[in-house]
């Protein structure tokens, strides 16, 4: 899933200065389990933006931001939008794209998207994949080097990790040591370069 | 005089060292150095930005230095360039008469001094390597030809101290491979690293110049052990009574010369800014 962090709130108050009137999407999926976007936090923030002396025109958690059939069905037609200055939108970059993509309101991003990551437990979050448009996942014992090394090598270390641990962090397992440990056979196989017209930005992918 | 590709050929002890391009564009303190180096040493690495600290061109400084009369090795690392500008820079090395190449990872942005920086890493050193491999057959990754093609001496960097060191070891013939024509180390202390790591590497085909480094205080030395640098506890010790640091650094550098100098392919003098005493140095060892 996406995790992601809630941005500190001087600058949501910032972003909202000279508008007085707003209206908070949350999201069901993503920032509701890394709990930075769900109901939970919705009220939190409601509560905390009364206090500046906002109005709230309303709340909505969303089943899923990110995808326009939610956003018609559930939001769009909310009359209270008309009624606000602003939507507050605590769900990644794709969750307020799409909405003012469908709605024509000022937004502020209320969230920090950082990565797709697994979830060990709540508040601690580990990146494992970075969309690559190649899986390699069957070569490497099922350890992901291109994000889980800091230097995205394919073809074994580099010399700067110490105890089996990264150069840029000494609580980061070195992946490199975690496949070693598991196939303990040499890396023999060569990888080629990366083919990153794969993963042109902005992606697009149009099947029918 | 040979050139290091020769020497590297021949049963020639090689004797390297390495200069810091500064930052900024003032580079009378390093030719000075490098003036002192001449005749003395085989090669003289010029560092790419090392711990990710910028710093001027290492091409710049190779090519000054070959002016000069002295046999560069350009450290190219895979951290600031994607394909496309390492290609680049290996022609422009090779048209300029560089033909020694370290090729290396490079320290992680996170580590230096633009932390905010973008790391690249678009190849890794191994398929570094087969480019510059590729280059050399007349064309470039894209398959397409070269007008001229370059010539290089390829080098790549290995870790003694690195645990497993098996897989080290792998990653040494897997460089072989890919075009490495020798090894530059990390530096080693103690004799016992030294020994196992020469033992592991006894099958290898290739040169390996250990890497030896100047202890000029006590800071650097315990900053060096909590990197994973294995530093004996009797040199910690001596670098922190004396009153003379870099007397008693020069003073272990030389010990550690004795007693390897008969025991490896060459060695790797890395002075950290006092290249000036190199010469010292290698005559208290008796080396030149």
């Amino acid at each position: 899933m996406i995790i992601s962090e809630q941005k500190p709130r001087e600058e949501i108050l910032g972003m909202l200065r000279g508008k007085g009137r707003v209206f908070i999407v949350g999201c069901a999926a993503c920032a509701t389990k890394c709990r930075t976007g769900g109901e939970d936090e919705v009220k939190e923030m409601k509560r905390e933006l009364k206090k500046e002396g906002k109005k709230i025109t309303g709340t909505m958690v969303l089943d899923t931001p990110c995808d326009e059939r939610m956003v018609k069905r559930d939001l769009s037609h909310l009359p209270s939008l008309k009624d606000s200055d602003s939507l507050l939108v605590m769900a990644c970059g794709v969750g307020v794209q799409t909405i003012g993509k469908l709605i024509a309101r000022p937004l502020v991003p209320a969230l920090n998207p950082l990565f797709v990551g697994t979830t060990e437990r709540i508040g601690r979050y580990y990146e494992y994949c970075s969309l690559c448009g190649d899986c390699l996942l069957d070569g490497f014992e099922g350890l992901c080097p291109l994000t889980r090394c800091a230097k995205g090598l394919l073809n074994g270390p580099c010399g700067g990790g110490v105890d089996g641990k990264c150069e840029i962090d000494d609580e980061l397992d070195c992946v490199w040591a975690l496949i070693h440990e598991k196939t303990k056979n040499p890396f023999k196989t060569y990888y080629e370069p990366r083919d990153y017209k794969k993963i042109l930005m902005p992606g697009k992918r149009v099947v029918r | 005089m040979a050139r290091f590709s020769e020497k590297l050929k021949s049963k020639k002890f090689i004797i390297t060292c390495e200069l810091f391009p500064p930052k900024g564009t003032d580079l009378r303190s390093l030719l000075k150095k490098a003036e002192a180096l001449k005749g003395i040493v085989d090669g003289v690495n010029v560092t790419d930005s090392q711990r990710a600290i910028m710093r001027i061109s290492p091409l710049a400084v190779c090519h000054m230095l070959r002016e000069k009369d002295l046999e560069p090795i350009f450290q190219l690392t895979c951290r600031d360039r994607n394909r496309i500008a390492l290609e680049s820079d290996l022609l422009g090395a090779s048209a300029l008469g560089i033909e020694n190449i370290l090729i290396l990872s490079g320290d992680h942005p996170a580590v230096g001094d633009h932390p905010e920086a973008k790391p690249v890493y678009d190849l890794d050193p191994i398929q570094l390597l087969k480019t510059a491999r590729t280059l050399e057959g007349g064309e470039d990754l894209a398959g397409r030809r070269l007008k001229g093609a370059p010539r290089f001496c390829l080098g790549a960097v290995a870790n003694p101290s690195f645990k497993p060191l098996e897989l080290q070891i792998s990653m040494m013939e897997k460089k072989i491979q890919a075009g490495a024509e020798f090894f530059q180390t990390q530096p080693i202390f103690d004799l016992r690293t030294f020994k196992i790591f020469k033992e592991k590497i006894s099958n290898l085909e290739t040169k390996v110049i250990i890497g030896i480094f100047l202890l000029k205080s006590l800071k650097m030395a315990q900053l060096l052990d909590e990197m994973g640098l294995k530093i004996p506890k009797g040199y910690l010790k001596r670098l922190e009574k004396t009153k003379d640091p870099l007397k008693e650094g020069m003073d272990i550098i030389v010990d550690l010369l004795k007693n390897i100098k008969n025991e490896c392919d060459g060695v790797h003098l890395m002075a950290l800014g006092k290249e000036e005493h190199i010469p010292e140095i290698l005559k208290r060892a008796e080396m030149v």
